[in-house]
C-alpha cells in the first residue's frame, strides 16, 4: 500500500457515514420520511462527481501546459471515476423520486441538464477511445475536457436555479439547510462528502498507476526488441 | 495491527452514539418499529459487509499494483 493514512481515514470516515447515516437522528418530515437520509448518500455522489471533474479539468490544464503524459493518464481516471459517480447519482436520485416525487424521471430542469451534462461526459469517453495516438488523444481530449467542464457547472447550478424545480435549494425551494435546524445532518453530510471524494480519488489512483505500469511494460517490451534487433544486426 | 485497533475503536464509539438514541412520539411515520425489533441492525449490517468487501477489494488491488510498481522501479 503506498501512501496509506488517507485511505485508512477513507475507510473511517465512509463507515462512520454508513452507520450514523442509518442510524443517527434525523427530522421528522411528511414525505420524505426515513428517505431524508439519502442526503448522505445521493447528494455526496454529485459533490464527489463534481470534485473529481474539477480535478481531471486541472490535470487537463496541466497537460497542456506540460505536454507529461502521466498528467493527462491522471486527467483520463479521475473523470472516468466522476463519470462512474454521475451515474451512481443519477440512478440513486431516479429510485428517491420514485418514492417521493412520484415517477422516476420527473421533467425537472436539474434532472435533464444532469442528463445532457452526462452525455457530454460520455462524448469525452468516445473522444478518448476514437484516437490511435497517445499524443493527439491526449491533446485533443485534454482540450474538450476543459471546455466540457465549463459546459457543465452552468447546466446543474446556474440554469436549474433560473426556473423551477423539484430539487431543494432550487427554482424559489427551501434547501436542506431550513429543515436541519440543529445541525445534526450536517454532522454526517460534510464527512460524507469528504469521504466519498476519498474513495473516488483512491479508485483513479489505482486506474491511473495501472496505466503508467502498462505503459512502462511495453516501453521495455519496445526496448528489448530495439536491443534485440541491434544484436542481431551488429 | 495499528490499524485495526483505530478501526474498532471508532466502530465503537460510533455506537455508543447511537445506543443513547430515544423513540419520539409523532404523528410523522418513521422507521421506529424497525429499530425497537432491532431489525434495522441487519440492514447496516449487509451494507457494512458489502463495504468491507469493496474495501478490502481495493485495498488488495492496491497493494497488487505496488507490488508490480517495485518490479518495474516506478516510484
Amino acid at each position: 500500500m503506498k501512501k496509506a493514512w488517507w485511505k485508512v481515514l477513507t475507510v473511517v470516515i465512509l463507515a462512520y457515514v454508513i452507520f450514523q447515516g442509518l442510524l443517527g437522528t434525523i427530522p421528522r418530515q411528511p414525505i420524505l420520511n426515513e428517505t431524508i437520509r439519502n442526503l448522505y448518500f445521493h447528494v455526496t455522489m454529485w459533490f464527489a462527481m463534481i470534485t473529481l471533474l474539477l480535478v481531471s479539468m486541472i490535470f487537463a490544464v496541466r497537460y497542456l501546459r506540460s505536454d507529461n503524459v502521466i498528467d493527462d493518464d491522471k486527467s483520463a481516471a479521475f473523470a472516468k471515476v466522476g463519470i462512474m459517480f454521475g451515474i451512481l447519482g443519477c440512478l440513486t436520485g431516479s429510485l428517491w423520486a420514485n418514492y417521493t416525487w412520484g415517477g422516476f424521471w420527473p421533467n425537472d430542469p436539474k434532472l435533464n441538464s444532469a442528463a445532457v451534462g452526462m452525455l457530454i461526459y460520455f462524448a469525452y469517453l468516445l473522444l478518448r477511445s476514437s484516437f490511435e495516438d497517445e499524443q493527439r488523444r491526449a491533446r485533443i481530449s485534454a482540450v474538450y475536457n476543459i471546455f466540457a467542464f465549463f459546459i457543465f457547472m452552468p447546466l446543474i447550478f446556474v440554469l436549474p436555479r433560473l426556473t423551477d424545480s423539484l430539487h431543494p435549494g432550487n427554482g424559489g425551494n427551501p434547501g436542506f439547510s431550513s429543515i436541519d435546524l440543529d445541525g445534526r445532518m450536517r454532522m454526517v453530510f460534510y464527512p460524507a462528502v469528504i469521504g466519498w471524494i476519498l474513495l473516488g480519488t483512491w479508485i483513479s489512483s489505482i486506474s491511473y498507476r495501472l496505466k503508467v505500469i502498462q505503459r512502462t511494460q511495453e516501453e521495455r517490451v519496445a526496448e528489448s526488441a530495439v536491443g534485440h534487433r541491434a544484436e542481431v544486426n551488429g | 495491527m495499528k490499524r485495526l485497533f483505530f478501526l474498532i475503536l471508532s466502530f465503537t464509539f460510533i455506537s455508543l452514539n447511537l445506543l443513547a438514541q430515544q423513540a419520539v412520539d409523532s404523528e410523522v411515520a418513521m422507521a421506529d418499529q424497525m429499530r425497537e425489533d432491532g431489525k434495522i441492525w441487519v440492514v447496516v449490517g449487509v451494507i457494512a459487509l458489502i463495504f468491507a468487501g469493496i474495501i478490502t477489494y481495493l485495498v488488495r488491488l492496491d497493494s497488487k499494483l505496488t507490488k508490480v510498481e517495485k518490479e518495474l522501479n516506478i516510484k
